[in-house]
């Protein structure tokens, strides 16, 4: 095992680094200017900026200044902030985020197995059909759709959870649910086909046929080996959280990361663009390599140390 | 068989429960009631006195508190509550004293003399002469990055310094003592003592500055506040909080206690909060006007802001045909533009200087009333000079392209924009390239289009603002747009002309453009607002900052 995660880790670094890479040429490719007066500007007054950023400088020294500094855990000043380096910005605004994403993830995926395995146990009842309805719902419905709904309904006309920002536990509620509808449509999907999968193998049977009670076979036998599955999607999934939750901070106003990439790049900051995409590119791989090492608890026919293939 | 179904579901329930418990726990706490925040009333208390906190939204984070390096109205308002300069705007944008007691000015209109008042920073040193030579000097070093430093222009050797050219110490700054600050221009300027309530031009203590080191104006412990209220609270994307400042040297004025300000980026998340009385302010976009159109709190705020089409005359030669420039000028109904596109006050536009901007010195008639409007719309017009045009070219068809903003609004103009000119002019074929507002700033740098909805808005009480834009090789020009007697009028109204002369020489400049159809305007910005009756004197300013709150109070 141990073993295992040092190689990944090795490839987790090697990844990061073709990443910076690419996003760094593709970066340098946008069109725009990261100065917002620039319409104020005389022409000198722009190459004096330019060259004050080093942008005069040729693409490949840019490129080697920049891998070089981020090596040294700098990863630079934002244009938009004034002075203030984006490190800090990132460090300043990833709690939001992060507390939705988790919330999101755990909420979604509890709610969706819950889902998931009555629709399966309740095949072809209202149960089934419910379940299936909802699924349907949070797959097809965009979350900003969710939110602008339950902050006009639950938020300004009954009142019972605040419109919006980020202060305290009861202002979480409204950003998780609607944030974690897809999460818990797949969820549910996929539980109940696998439950469903499972429930009718020889094993099942067997295990009923020895008089082992419903209960430790559904649970014991059934649900474990129906995650299995399920932890592939949430893997990704998690990734999707990163980005889907842009929308969700924004409507109800979370001091998160989830705009800020989006607005960077719009606006040009070449070093918030390179920050936020290494930052979220190491949450994805760390997501996956999280994933893969999960297979190995839930299903001991799956051997991670062996490597061999 | 059915008991162990029961004892799965019970199982289940246990689990959901549990998980239910969980999240409508938290700690017992309720949900505020709205407008609650900071209300120190005890309920059922009648009082006289009402609590005098503004609860207001902006929509971005604080960009930099640096004064040096704002460019943008969040910084700019959030300076003009917390900082003060040598003048600030009062009412009607007019600039009353600030950290400047009074000034002297020579006869040659050269050389003004600031006599500064006992101030104090909220460390408790003084404001001194020092302060201003010490950052005045940083906006025009170009090592200092300063984005506005071109409204320092008009300083003794401000544009040579900037170019690096001459060393920051030689700009017309003197020291004559603690409390005299003495400026030289290059050349008389009328608007001067206004350019001296821009945030750019705010002091900043340089033994303050630099014991901060790169930390400085990052966050509130690296801040001292010399203006109406201090700040109290930063949460970087969430907010911030000003309080009164009472070192303030005219804190007797100040009435609010305390104004907290949310970071809200979407406009139906701030009309919510609007509705269950968490805020006492809201800007409207055009789909909520309609809504809110009767209710006594809605307003719209008249911004002198012009929008208009440039016309590049490089790229497509057509272009540099004044028929054809007239005809898109005569060919676009802008009231329906406003009325319908826009809806949310904005008026059309037929000048390049916005109405309600500037007046005559003497008169007291606005800069438009002398020339009138514009190419107001005119289908028969525009086909003329269409058809002139393409004769003059020899052409029958042109395909032009126009280059415009991504956003929602932008979008609808652009088709708009699109629909009246194909409609209006056979032969053309109107390709649209809708880009982020940073794209659209550097093809424009590159003159890289043929036609671009762009606008612009003031940075100092005065038609240059507007005028001097279209000058030959300027740096805003960028659509080889030239004339010569244009140029000799706005050279000499920089220069030589003073007063009455010199309003008059803008005005003909102005109305020499607009012949040549250099550009087409298109209308003039109005935002539709909503604002509790109970704030009153929040001033709304029409550059630098967009709302001023000294003199603001709460009045129920």
């Amino acid at each position: 095992m141990a073993k295992y995660i040092v190689k990944r880790l090795f490839f987790t670094l090697i990844t990061l680094f073709i990443i910076a890479s690419a996003t760094f040429f593709l970066m340098k490719l946008l069109p725009g200017t990261p100065f917002t007066a620039q319409e104020k500007l005389t022409e000198e007054q722009l190459e004096i900026l330019k060259d004050k950023y080093n942008l005069n400088d040729p693409v490949p020294v840019q490129y080697a200044n920049y891998i070089g500094n981020m090596l040294k855990g700098d990863l630079g000043v934002s244009f938009q902030f004034g002075n203030r380096n984006v490190t800090d910005l990132i460090l300043d605004r990833i709690g939001p985020s992060a507390h939705l994403g988790i919330q999101t993830l755990i909420f979604g995926a509890i709610v969706g197995i819950f889902f998931g395995v009555i629709a399966a146990l309740k095949q072809n009842t209202m149960w089934d059909y419910g379940s299936t309805f909802l699924a349907v719902l949070g797959k097809s419905v965009p979350s900003f759709v969710f939110a602008g709904i339950m902050q006009y309904f639950i938020g300004v006309k009954l009142g019972w959870f605040p419109v919006a920002f980020w202060d305290g536990f009861s202002y979480t509620i409204m950003p998780t649910i609607a944030n974690s509808m897809f999460t818990l449509a797949v969820a549910a999907r996929f539980m109940r086909t696998e439950m469903i999968d499972v429930l009718s193998s020889d094993y099942i049977t067997t295990a009923k046929a020895k008089g082992l009670n419903s209960f430790a076979v559904t649970v014991k036998h059934a649900l474990r080996n129906s995650l299995i599955p399920l932890i592939t999607v949430l893997g990704p999934l998690t990734a999707g959280l990163l980005t889907g939750s842009l929308v969700i901070e924004k409507i109800f106003a979370i001091p998160g990361l989830g705009e800020q990439f989006v607005r960077s790049i719009y606006v040009n900051d070449y070093p918030m663009i390179m920050g936020l995409t290494m930052f979220f590119s190491a949450l994805i791989i760390l997501a996956i390599l999280i994933v893969d090492i999960l297979y190995g608890i839930v299903d001991p026919r799956i051997r991670l140390a062996g490597g061999n293939k | 068989m059915r008991k162990t179904k029961w004892s799965f579901l019970l199982t289940l329930m246990l689990v959901l429960s549990v998980f239910a418990a969980a999240c409508t726990g938290g700690g017992g706490e309720t949900t505020p009631e709205p407008g609650d925040e900071g209300k120190e009333e005890t309920p059922g208390e009648v009082t006289e006195e009402v609590a005098q906190i503004l609860n207001i939204i902006d929509t971005a984070e604080i960009p930099t508190m640096d004064t040096v390096m704002g460019t943008d109205a969040v910084a700019f308002e959030v300076a003009d509550a917390v900082f003060e300069g040598l003048y600030r705007l009062g009412e009607n944008a007019q600039p009353v004293p600030g950290i400047a007691e009074s000034h002297d000015l020579s006869e040659d209109g050269l050389v003004y003399t600031f006599h500064l008042r006992d101030a104090k920073w909220s460390d408790g040193s003084e404001v001194v002469a020092d302060d201003f030579l010490y950052t005045w000097q940083k906006v025009v070093n170009p090592d200092t990055g300063s984005q506005y430093n071109f409204i320092m222009g008009d300083i003794l050797n401000a544009n040579k310094i900037m170019a690096g050219e001459m060393a920051p110490e030689e700009l017309g700054v003197k020291v004559i003592d603690e409390k005299t600050l003495e400026v030289t221009l290059e050349q008389p300027v009328d608007y001067f003592i206004s350019l001296t309530a821009f945030p750019v031009y705010y002091p900043q203590k340089q033994e303050f500055v630099e014991s901060q080191g790169e930390n400085y104006a990052l966050e509130v412990e690296n801040l001292i506040f010399n203006g109406p209220f201090t700040l109290s609270e930063w949460k970087h994307e969430e907010g911030w909080v000003y309080k009164k400042n009472p070192d303030y040297w005219d804190a007797d004025t100040v009435r609010l206690e305390q104004i907290n300000v949310k970071v809200v980026k979407d406009n139906a998340t701030a009309v919510n909060l609007y509705d269950t009385g968490d805020i006492d302010r809201v800007g409207l976009t055009s789909e909520f006007v309609d809504k809110y159109r009767n209710d006594p709190a809605f307003t719209t705020i008249e911004e002198t802001v012009v929008f208009w089409l440039k016309m590049n005359q490089t790229r497509t030669e057509a272009l540099a045909n004044e028929n054809i420039r007239k005809a898109i000028a005569y060919g676009v109904d802008r009231v329906s533009l406003t009325d319908v596109i826009l809806n949310n006050g904005s008026i059309p536009a037929y000048t390049t200087v916005p109405k309600g901007f500037v007046t005559h010195p003497e008169t007291g008639e606005d800069f438009n009333d002398k020339y009138g409007d514009f190419y107001v719309y005119d289908a028969d017009k525009a086909l003329e000079h269409w058809n002139t045009g393409l004769g003059e070219l020899g052409i029958t068809e042109l395909s032009l392209e126009i280059l415009g903003g991504d956003t929602e609004t932008s979008k609808n103009l652009n088709a708009y924009l699109k629909d009246q000119l194909e409609k209006h002019l056979p032969g053309l074929t109107i390709d649209l390239k809708e880009v982020p507002f940073n794209v659209r700033l550097d093809l424009d740098d590159n003159q890289d289009y043929d036609l671009q909805f762009a606008g612009w808005g003031p940075d100092y009480l005065d038609a240059m603002t507007f005028v001097d834009l279209w000058l030959t090789g300027g740096g805003h020009n960028k659509m080889e747009y030239s004339n010569t007697e244009f140029d000799q009028l706005v050279s000499d109204a920089k220069t030589s002309l003073t007063g009455v002369e010199r309003f008059e020489a803008m005005q003909d400049a102005a109305r020499i453009a607009m012949e040549d159809a250099a550009i087409s305007p298109l209308y003039q910005r109005a935002r539709a607002t909503l604002i509790q009756p109970y704030v009153k004197g929040m001033l709304i300013q029409p550059f630098g900052p967009d709302y001023s709150y000294k003199w603001a109070y709460i009045e129920k």
